[in-house]
């Protein structure tokens, strides 16, 4: 564990990415390219209602109108998305009811990505819904779920057995023509998961999803949809990853968050998509839309730990539109290598005595550049909203780099906004101070990593902590502990 | 006619008696052909997603004021700091008024855009600065050079120091109807030289005016600067400000901007270090009431090791006023040990009264210390009541407590009457009776 903070960098450089392996699975491959007879067919394969074929029609349309956005401050070759495969399913039976039924080479996947889904049932009591290449293949817990009310399946299944409380909500917070990615989504999704928690209702387990983009050539279009109804509470859990490849891959989420009167949701990612070789070949382009909206007394949070994706641009917001809503931002990123990552959230404050936390920590390492981009808005209808954003960046290395863009637009008068943001490296007084008191260099370096990532890092669950002090380790090994 | 034609039309009017084969006509008409191109910014533009330009150029503006006009020296003697003790360069109108200036070429050289531009004596200087700090690219920037042809021109030589400060005020006569002002300013401050300026644009009667005005400072090796911008024009003035500091070695700058009235203001200021060891300070105090809008948009480039740079804006607004803060620090990968720090409060007073800011900050290198704080709130509802308590009126209470959070960008301030004047105007801004002399 001891590590200078040349070693550290040397280790953060050479870092292979351990979840690099592909697992041969028959799949069920459309051929490349978009239009509207792949959306119709996507459609199709899901044997999905007349009213949700015509709503993904509806989508296309808009979006074969957008452009896709140059704003963010990133720089990449834009995916080609006439050649990806839209839809890619394991070929084997979709549906399983027990771990017994499931491809065993799948159960290997799960194993290698070190949720064994055997081990999370006993221990942590975690219900795993499990999406491959953007179809659902697993989903652990239902029964013990639905004894509670609590609706946690594919939204595939979603869309067919509970269509009214889809309908109702899908897009509702994140509209089709939101921005170009959203749309593309709203065309294009094959699957994601769907949640529904009842009236009054604790799940009394953390719910959880994992993603894997497994063929090559193929783009992961997932779409969640989380509804937490009035008194309601959950926490939600989502993970990802990819094999290594040398082209890059798209990932092009939405997650839509829904908190009535006086619900919880907990939202909680650790984003570990490949991101790419040494040289920046390859990686995962991370182009996600998550966005939750908060009734009278109720509160959203996010937490993230982004560790992978060659490209990241991903802002999860909170529209706190009721009375004495909360909303919640953690965030740490680390990118390394080639990485790029501008990511953030979006506070906007429309009811009164609403408030936001924004904690967002960014580590760059190697050839990496890493941007904060956050919105706070107070309307003017929304008395005593109150905000604290920090922004924190920590750079190792002299060729990376760290950004802030913070945008704060205030209407009201009795608003209170603070920000402050910092940028620097490891404090040669502050390793002095630990030398002084006997603290050896290397030691000194772990303890202030350490430090520095722990306010968000306490904000994940228990069950997901240990993962993401994991995952935080590939990059930051030696430095955590 | 749209007014952007109208720019671009007249240019036929403007060229008449100047040499055009001149090389700096040559960079003129280069520029104007940038201006063409990009036209003016919209809120599309990042730079000004907050702030609109709609409303002023919907309307017409002469170009070229027809009549002379004259002003006599009771009617603007109380915006001159002092009566003697300075350097004055006075335009009304955009006119050079020998009247009311007092410039130099003793030692240094306080004198006329449009004398150095064609004086073969200043030839040198022109080439080697004039509009080589502004960017190439900036549509309104390229607007002033296109038409760039009156101003101040102010070069301190080596090693001298500038006994007194300089004023440069516009004046805005109110006899056109409606008038489009474009100066452009260049000062060099040689190496080991000091020098003070204070710019002002004030209009004397209600009338539309706007001024795009833009300046060029240089700081060689070891030089100072100290520049003060009042900003306290009418409500139907408009004034886009771009200043562009390049700062060699070792070399201070410093800019106080006070916005305390016009209708629209957008200042922009930036630095670029050119040299280690420069050292920058932007400080700024808004006070805004009524319909008024005003835009901070600063950029420090910190480009060389071991500069340091410092800015603090505060701003106060009542009624329906808007101000946008938009500040940026870049920093270079070659620019290790900066130092860069950023503050900007605000007060909204009235709920109808709106804030935008964006500190930005990107960073490069590795060994740097740079954090930007932001905060928008209220009087500290503690402090009132202590106040009142006391027996303050809350009215009075609330007016000091917002003079005291103005009032500290001032401490530094160096011209001891220009403090005072300014503290005063903040006082009465506030309505504070501060009951005893500053």
């Amino acid at each position: 564990m001891a590590y200078t903070e040349e070693e550290l960098k040397k280790e953060l450089e050479t870092k292979e990415y351990e979840y690099g392996f592909y697992t041969d699975i028959e799949s069920d491959t459309f051929p490349i390219g978009l239009s509207e007879d792949i959306v119709r067919r996507i459609s199709e394969k899901k044997e999905e209602p007349e009213w949700m074929t015509q709503w993904r029609l509806d989508a296309y349309e808009s979006w074969v109108k957008m452009e896709e956005p140059d704003w963010a401050n990133v720089k990449y070759k834009k995916p080609d998305l006439q050649a990806i495969s839209y839809y890619s399913a394991p070929k084997k039976k979709a549906k399983y009811d027990s771990l017994d039924q499931v491809d065993p080479e799948l159960l290997e996947t799960f194993n290698k990505l070190g949720i064994s889904i055997d081990e999370q049932k006993k221990l942590s009591g975690v219900a795993v819904d499990i999406v491959i290449d953007s179809v659902s293949v697993a989903t652990t817990f239902r029964d013990t779920l639905a004894k509670k009310g609590i609706i946690f399946c594919p939204i595939s299944e979603a869309i067919k057995e509970y269509p009214e409380l889809v309908k109702k909500y899908i897009g509702s917070v994140i509209p089709p023509k939101d921005n170009y990615y959203a749309g593309l989504n709203s065309a294009v999704f094959t699957d994601g998961s769907f949640c529904y928690i009842p009236k009054g209702v604790r799940c009394p387990m953390e719910l959880s999803t994992y993603f894997r983009i497994n063929q090559a050539g193929t783009g992961q279009f997932e779409r969640t949809l989380v509804i937490a109804d009035e008194g309601s509470y959950v926490s939600y859990l989502e993970g990802c990853t990819a094999p290594s490849r040398d082209e890059n891959q798209l990932h092009a989420a939405v997650v839509e968050l829904i908190a009535l009167d006086d619900a919880e949701i907990k939202y909680s990612t650790v984003q570990n998509w490949y991101p790419g070789n040494k040289e920046g070949k390859g990686g995962v382009f991370n182009f996600v839309t998550k966005r939750g909206i908060c009734h009278n007394r109720s509160k959203i949070s996010w937490t993230q730990v982004e560790t992978g994706s060659a490209v990241t641009w991903k802002y999860p917001s909170c529209i706190l539109k009721g009375d004495h809503s909360i909303g919640e931002f953690y965030s740490i990123a680390v990118t390394n290598n080639y990485q790029q990552a501008d990511t953030g959230t979006k506070m906007i404050h429309l009811g009164k005595n609403t408030r936001s936390t924004i904690i967002s920590k960014g580590i760059s390492a190697g050839q990496s550049q890493n941007s904060y981009r956050g919105l706070v808005k107070v309307g003017a209808r929304a008395k005593n909203a109150r905000n604290f954003s920090q922004c924190d960046s920590l750079l190792m290395g002299n060729d990376c780099g760290a950004h802030t863009f913070p945008y704060i637009e205030a209407k009201s008068n009795s608003a209170q906004i603070e920000h402050e943001a910092t940028t620097s490296k490891i404090g040669e007084e502050q390793i002095f101070y630990c030398n002084q008191r006997g603290i050896d260099t290397e030691k000194a370096i772990a303890l202030i990593v350490n430090g520095f990532s722990k306010e968000v890092l306490n904000k994940l669950p228990m069950e997901f902590a240990v993962e993401a002090q994991k995952l935080l380790e590939i990059s930051l090994e030696g430095s955590v502990g | 006619m749209e007014f952007k034609e109208k720019l671009l039309s007249s240019y036929l009017a403007f060229e008449e008696g100047l040499d055009l084969s001149d090389s700096v006509h040559k960079t003129r008409a280069k520029a104007l052909k940038i201006f063409e191109e990009k036209g003016f910014p919209t809120k599309k533009d990042e730079a000004w997603k907050y702030t609109s330009l709609a409303s002023l150029i919907s309307q017409d503006y002469s170009l070229f004021p027809k009549s002379e006009a004259t002003i006599e020296l009771k009617d603007v003697r109380k915006y001159f700091l002092y009566d003697t003790d300075t350097y004055k360069v006075i335009f009304i109108d955009g006119v050079y008024s020998p009247f009311l200036s007092n410039t130099t070429h003793d030692g240094l050289d306080v004198c006329l855009m449009s004398a150095a531009l064609i004086k073969p004596k200043y030839r040198k200087l022109i080439n080697a600065y004039f509009n080589k700090m502004a960017p190439q690219d900036d549509s309104l920037t390229a607007l002033n050079t296109s038409y760039a042809k009156e101003g101040a021109f102010i070069y301190i030589p080596k090693s001298t120091v500038a006994e007194k400060p300089i004023e440069i005020i516009h004046f805005s006569s109110g006899n056109e109807n409606a008038l489009w002002l474009q100066p452009r300013n260049l000062i060099v401050v040689d190496q080991n030289a000091q020098v003070q300026i204070i710019e002002r644009h004030q209009s004397l009667k209600e009338h539309p005016v706007v001024t795009n005005s833009v300046s060029e400072i240089y700081l060689h090796k070891d030089s100072f600067l100290d520049y003060y911008k009042l900003q306290n024009d009418l409500p139907s003035a408009s004034l886009i400000d771009s200043t562009y500091i390049h700062q060699e070695k070792n070399s201070h700058a410093s800019v106080h901007t006070f916005s305390l009235g016009g209708k629209l203001i957008r200042n922009n200021l930036n630095y670029f270090h050119k040299g280690e060891h420069a050292l920058s300070t932007l400080k700024g105090v808004t006070i805004l009431e009524g319909k008024q809008h005003v835009d901070h948009s600063t950029l420090v480039h910190h480009a060389q090791p071991n500069c340091e740079s410092h800015q603090d804006y505060k701003s106060i607004f009542s009624n329906r006023s808007e101000g946008v803060f938009n500040g940026k620090i870049l920093v270079d990968k070659i620019a290790q040990k900066t130092n860069a720090f950023q503050q900007n409060n605000n007060i909204l007073i009235d709920d109808n009264a709106t804030v935008n800011t964006k500190p930005q900050l990107e960073i490069f290198a590795d060994d740097v210390k740079c954090s930007h704080g932001c905060t928008i709130g209220q009087l500290n509802e503690e402090v009132l009541f202590y106040m009142r308590s006391r027996g303050i009126p809350e009215k009075e209470a609330k007016a000091l407590m917002t003079y005291a959070f103005a009032n500290n960008v001032l401490d530094s301030v160096q011209l001891p009457s220009l403090k005072k004047r300014i503290n005063q105007q903040i006082a009465n801004k506030l309505g504070v009776n501060l009951g005893f002399e500053l």
